[in-house]
């Protein structure tokens, strides 16, 4: 219903895009080359690689990207360490789109794909933004299409399906000559195969050993979800910015999220850059999740994948942008070394760490903490 | 009668809209827009970066959705 709402609000909007097109220009992606490691370590599990981002603009109307980038994962988070061995496993995704700008249009097109030893997705998108009213307001419409492949490791037989639809609607306003504020909104419609099926759900057995046992998720096969949000950034009276951002997320599986990031970015002469910033971020549980059931299959949708709980985290981040020129000469216009991290504490409500010596039900909640690191060298030319 | 009637209010509508944008003048002129124009207001510094952290975040989060912003607004989108 949301979904063909938003379909005649955006067939509407680009009426009105085109009534409004004029000539002058909108412009094309900077063209730049960025090759980043990228770190994740927490909750047991450690994840690194590399991603390389290629953009390159043809002629005056085209600009093509191009995305590599591989996840090298190993080690077990507690769903795994309570069900199963640790294991290592790779990522690969790759992507290429291409942006089109015609007047005060810039339309894109973008592709894809990811794939693992046992999952693997494609997606296909589409966007279009226009700026008018002196370019001080940006639209911009997209849409979304994915599918994904799920198997399980072990079970060669085992193969699911799930398609995803992205919609998307963007609003950017200038409101001062040093504030800037944007609007946007995703429905994003699942439908297939949206368990993880290497999670399980445990329900009390006294017959057992450890008082409980484990069974298969089991989710609801279509899922709907609609996010908010709203930004602001606002350049100071030295060279440095404050923003804000507030999200909120609501689904038809019954999680309702929150995401506040505040950050503040200052530069010390014209090349050092560094931000400082903070995201807050809280949800509460999908209808059909428990930490704890009573029964074998006690209702038809079961949920204990952490994701799905009651939680909240809370990350601190730091980023610091050196940039520099080869020479006066040289064809880079200029390049810059940047390192990014971010430590985050999550805490858990209703998820308990079964790893503990406890009684059975009243075992610690879980929490855990990560380090995500990104260090990565942008040339731009 | 009544769908028709209703496509005509809305073409009508539209033509209305388009007519009241381009009446309003813009009220930060593209000379005043050098503050905004700078990388550090740019809602998508580093696309590689910001790429990687929604993912991050989403993997572990039940949220999704509504991840960065449209840019633009000082003829640098």
């Amino acid at each position: 219903m949301v979904a063909t709402k938003l379909k005649h609000l955006c067939f509407g909007l680009l009426c009105l895009l085109v009534g409004l097109s004029s000539l002058d220009a909108a412009v094309l992606p900077q063209e730049r080359a960025d090759a980043m490691y990228h770190s994740y370590q927490g909750g047991g599990m450690s994840i690194d690689g590399p991603s390389i981002l290629l953009r390159k603009q043809i002629g005056n109307s085209f600009s093509l990207s191009a995305n590599y980038y591989v996840d090298t994962i190993s080690g077990a988070s507690i769903d795994v360490l309570a069900t199963a061995s640790p294991y290592a496993e790779e990522r690969t995704e790759h992507s290429v789109g291409l942006d089109y700008v015609r007047n005060k249009t810039l339309m894109n097109v973008s592709y894809t794909s990811s794939s693992e030893n046992d999952f693997a997705a494609k997606n296909l998108s589409f966007g279009l933004s226009q700026d008018f009213f002196g370019d001080l307001t940006t639209l911009s419409l997209g849409y979304s299409r994915g599918n994904d492949d799920v198997g399980k490791r072990g079970d060669d037989s085992f193969l699911e399906q799930a398609e995803r639809q992205n919609y998307r609607l963007g609003l950017t306003q200038v409101i001062t000559k040093n504030m800037i504020m944007g609007l946007s909104f995703e429905n994003i419609a699942d439908e297939g195969y949206l368990n993880n099926p290497y999670r399980a759900v445990r329900f009390l057995d006294a017959s057992s050993e450890k008082g409980y046992r484990y069974e298969t998720e089991v989710y609801p096969n279509t899922r709907t979800s609609n996010a908010t949000a709203l930004s602001a950034n606002y350049y100071l009276p030295y060279r440095a910015s404050i923003y804000a951002e507030a999200k909120l997320f609501s689904d038809t599986w019954g999680i309702d999220a929150t995401t506040y990031k505040v950050g503040y970015i200052h530069t010390f002469s014209d090349e050092w850059i560094v931000e400082v910033r903070s995201r807050f971020y809280s949800q509460d549980k999908a209808d059909f999740y428990q930490d704890l059931y009573q029964r074998s299959e006690e209702f038809n949708f079961r949920a204990r994948d952490k994701e799905m709980s009651t939680f909240s985290n809370v990350s601190l981040g730091v980023s610091v942008t050196y940039e520099f020129r080869f020479s006066a000469t040289n064809w880079l216009k200029k390049s810059t070394v940047n390192l990014d991290f971010d430590h985050v504490q999550f805490d858990y409500d209703d998820f308990r760490n079964v790893l503990a010596d406890a009684p059975v039900g009243d075992e610690p909640l879980y929490e855990f903490s990560a380090n995500i690191t990104r260090l990565y060298l942008s040339l731009f030319y | 009668m009544v769908r028709a009637l209703k496509r005509q209010l809305l073409i009508l509508s539209v033509c209305s809209l388009n007519i009241a944008c381009a009446s309003i003048e813009p009220w930060v002129q593209p000379y005043e827009r050098e503050n905004l124009a700078d990388p550090i207001m740019s809602v998508n510094r580093n696309p590689v970066a910001s790429a990687y952290t929604h993912h991050a975040f989403g993997a572990r989060e039940g949220s999704r959705g509504a991840d960065g912003g449209a840019g633009g607004g000082c003829g640098c989108n």
